[in-house]
């Protein structure tokens, strides 16, 4: 799924300065369940902006919240279509492709990232999110057991580990596992350790051409 | 035929020493030159580090362009972070224009532990994806596949880490690089001699001359920050024991001591061909280093 983070409120509050009239929107997928943009985080941002208002900040603004089961796809966007009439700007707190989709179906109103989208990833224990795949375009986690070496290997490489890696961390941060450490690990558990023998070449980055465009039939 | 003197060095089954000199913070290159005259006839070759530790400097090929210049041979250091494969191909293709033969293809440190953390990292290749880069071009095309007037020719390197725990997924990286043409290796610094050996025992049945790394230290906070913060490094506990407590002055002898040390010892057992000196900012000691160590 999509991970995000709120934006500083300080920053949210920026942005809102031109407008009287703001829709909160949330989104009911990816960031409801890492706790950044559903119903829960909506009445949150809405309190908070209150309480900014009781110190003299954005005097005069009316808000309104809803939650939208994706902001991600226009079959949902409907429900809200009379409201977006009626306000001049829509603080989303869905990831950049809610934003997007919103900011197309409703080019009528300003459309306002109320967070920042980080990854395509998991949880692993309560309240902590990692990186799990970049789209690479070329899945590797065949050849790698499991784990991508794109997003688990802070450089990204595909032959194994570099010299920094030290007693199975990272050089980057040596709190953090080598990525590579990992795989060759997981294949020795999986008896298929010979693997790592085998050179990768180079990335095919036309893969990552922008924009990307699939047509999945 | 030896591609370069370096090579044929190798070849002549001396023991071969070369040391690394690191670029200048700036375009003011009298520091650097000074090094080099002073070391470019007491070691068979000179490594020029790439941004070492991600920290941007004056380029290696500027310095590799300075010691042919100035008589002596030069080691291109080449890391994969900063230039994507389209850069590296046409720097490779500069330094064989200018007489430079000698490159060590390396990985690179992360962005993240130098001086410039918002730089965005490259690593479009990797180390032995450029040792391949290099072959390619060897036989006359470049990555598209288009073909390139003139030769180029390198004699190719690269590194290892017989410290490294565990040493299996080193050990396979070593040798795809030794299948993707490396002929050289400088290892990581080195201060357990028996980590070598066996090292040693392993890289013997391959064609490839290896150098060992020495990284002189010079005091006890320094091999403390070593063991925190370099990348692959590994002071052990017996040679930081060693250092405490001493005083500048006594910690640099120490530090001496201690490489030339190590050196003696490599060089009894005929470990290995050679060696690489790493003396990290304070290259005037080498010098002294070889005297120490009777070569
Ligand atoms: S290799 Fe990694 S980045 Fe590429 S598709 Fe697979 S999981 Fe995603
Ligand atoms: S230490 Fe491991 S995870 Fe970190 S950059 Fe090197 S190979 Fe990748």
């Amino acid at each position: 799924m999509i991970v995000a983070t709120r934006k500083p409120i300080e920053e949210i509050i920026g942005f809102l300065a031109p407008y009287d009239s703001i829709l909160i929107l949330g989104c009911g997928t990816c960031v409801t369940v890492c706790n950044s943009g559903g119903e829960r985080e909506v009445a949150l941002i809405h309190s908070a902006l209150r309480v900014a208002q009781t110190k003299g900040l954005l005097d005069g603004k009316r808000f309104h919240e809803y939650t939208v089961k994706r902001q991600c796809d226009n079959e949902f966007l409907e429900a809200i279509k009379g409201k977006s009439y009626e306000v001049d700007a829509i603080l989303t707190l869905a990831c950049g492709v809610g934003v997007q989709v919103l900011a197309e179906f409703f080019p009528h109103v300003v459309c306002i990232p109320g967070l920042n989208t980080l990854f395509m990833g998991s949880s692993s224990k309560l309240g902590i999110w990692d990186e799990r795949c970049a789209g690479c375009g070329d899945c590797r986690l065949y050849e790698t057991g499991g784990i991508c070496p794109i997003t688990r290997c802070a450089k990204g490489i595909l032959n194994g580990p570099c010299g920094g890696s030290k007693d199975g961390k990272c050089e980057v941060d040596r709190e953090m596992d080598c990525g590579w450490i990992m795989i060759y690990e997981r294949l020795l558990k999986l008896g298929r350790v010979q693997t790592l023998r085998t050179y990768v070449p180079p990335r095919e980055y036309s893969l990552k051409k922008k924009p990307k465009r699939v047509m999945i039939a | 035929m030896a591609i370069s003197l370096f090579e044929e060095k190798l070849n002549s089954k001396k023991f071969v020493v070369t040391a690394e000199v690191g670029p200048p913070k700036g375009s003011d290159l009298s520091h650097t030159k000074k090094i080099i005259e002073l070391l470019k006839d007491r070691v068979d070759a000179l490594n020029v580090t790439d941004h070492q530790s991600s920290v941007m400097r004056y380029p290696s090929l500027g310095v590799c362009l300075l010691i042919k210049e100035m008589g002596g041979e030069p080691i291109l250091q080449m890391t994969c972070r900063d230039r994507n494969r389209i850069a590296l191909q046409a720097d490779l293709l500069f330094a064989y224009s200018r007489g430079i033969k000698n490159v060590l293809c390396l990985t690179g440190d992360a962005v993240e532990i130098g001086d410039h953390k918002d730089a965005k990292p490259v690593f479009d290749l990797d180390s032995v994806q450029l040792i391949r880069t290099i072959k390619t071009l060897e036989s006359g095309y470049d990555l598209s596949g288009s073909k390139l007037s003139g030769k180029v020719e390198f004699f190719i390197g690269a590194s290892c880490n017989p410290e490294a725990d565990p040493i299996e997924p080193q050990l396979f990286k070593f040798e795809k690089k030794v299948e993707s043409g490396a002929r050289f290796f400088q290892t990581q610094g080195i201060y357990d001699v028996s980590s070598l050996r066996k090292f040693m025992q392993y890289a013997r049945q391959f064609p490839v001359k290896i150098l060992a790394g020495i990284i002189v230290l010079f005091s006890y906070k320094m091999a403390l920050y070593m063991n925190e913060n370099v990348p692959g490094i590994r002071v052990p506990s017996e040679v930081l024991e060693e250092l405490r407590g001493l005083d500048r002055q006594a910690a640099e002898k120490k530090g001496i001591e201690i490489a030339s040390r190590t050196i003696r010892k490599i060089k009894e057992e005929n470990l290995c061909q050679g060696i690489h000196i790493m003396a990290i900012g304070r290259e005037h000691i080498i010098p002294e280093v070889l005297e120490a160590s009777g070569l």
